[in-house]
């Protein structure tokens, strides 16, 4: 894929399943047709990576009613956390930790996935995401 | 259409998307060149991302047949 495609940058703001796992399915495909990806982890998605919580329950976003919400909880999928994995093992995939999110959890480097690749403030992204911005 | 015997295939049915896709990624990454690879899919999304993600990576869509619940896509790895 020589043809130079246009750099989606995705911020990821909330921790639930749901939202991590459209945003996930976004970032794959993005990947797969030979975009390079920006993700940004800020609040509630940055905590849901921490290593220990990576593959545990993060509910689901408040939208999902009642009668929906066992559609999405039953659906087959793959979990959010590998399609990253699968993201980063097709294309140009880079997943940085907000700086400022980082000290409100008190998170070290450490503490988080290895999906993660680094710590960055806001206008070190911003350097990179030049391209469409998505914010989920 | 020509049947083509495929070198390798790979049954993705029941597969959320893009599953599918990306088994045919991985297996056209590790194939070698002439290589055609088959994937079976009963995702919906398949139907638009299999053949869109073959023009992009310049392989060859060589046959989509539907079957019950499900198509079979036939892949030539073209380079």
């Amino acid at each position: 894929m020589e043809e130079e495609e246009e750099t989606l940058s995705l911020v990821l703001f909330s921790g639930t399943d749901d939202k991590l796992s459209a945003a996930a399915v976004l970032a794959v495909g993005a990947a797969a047709m030979g975009r390079t990806v920006n993700v940004f982890l800020q609040y509630y998605a940055l905590d849901a990576f921490r290593a220990d919580r990576i593959s545990g329950d993060h509910a689901l976003s408040p939208e999902a009613t009642a009668q929906q919400a066992p559609s999405v909880k039953n659906h087959p999928g793959t979990h959010w956390s590998e399609l990253f994995r699968q993201a980063k093992e097709v294309g140009e995939v880079s997943v940085h930790a907000c700086a400022l999110s980082m000290e409100m959890f008190e998170l070290e480097k450490a503490d988080l996935d290895s999906l993660v690749d680094d710590v960055e403030g806001v206008a070190a992204f911003m350097a990179d995401a030049t391209g469409p911005m998505v914010f989920i | 259409m020509i049947a083509v015997q495929p070198t390798k295939s790979i049954d993705a049915r029941g597969m959320a998307c893009p599953g599918p896709l990306m088994a045919l990624i991985g297996a056209i990454r590790q194939g070698k060149v002439s290589d055609v690879i088959e994937v079976w899919s009963s995702d919906q999304g398949s139907k638009t991302d299999i053949p869109a993600w073959v023009t992009k990576a310049r392989h060859e869509l060589v046959s989509v047949v539907e079957e019950n619940g499900y198509a079979r896509f036939s892949i030539r790895k073209a380079r």
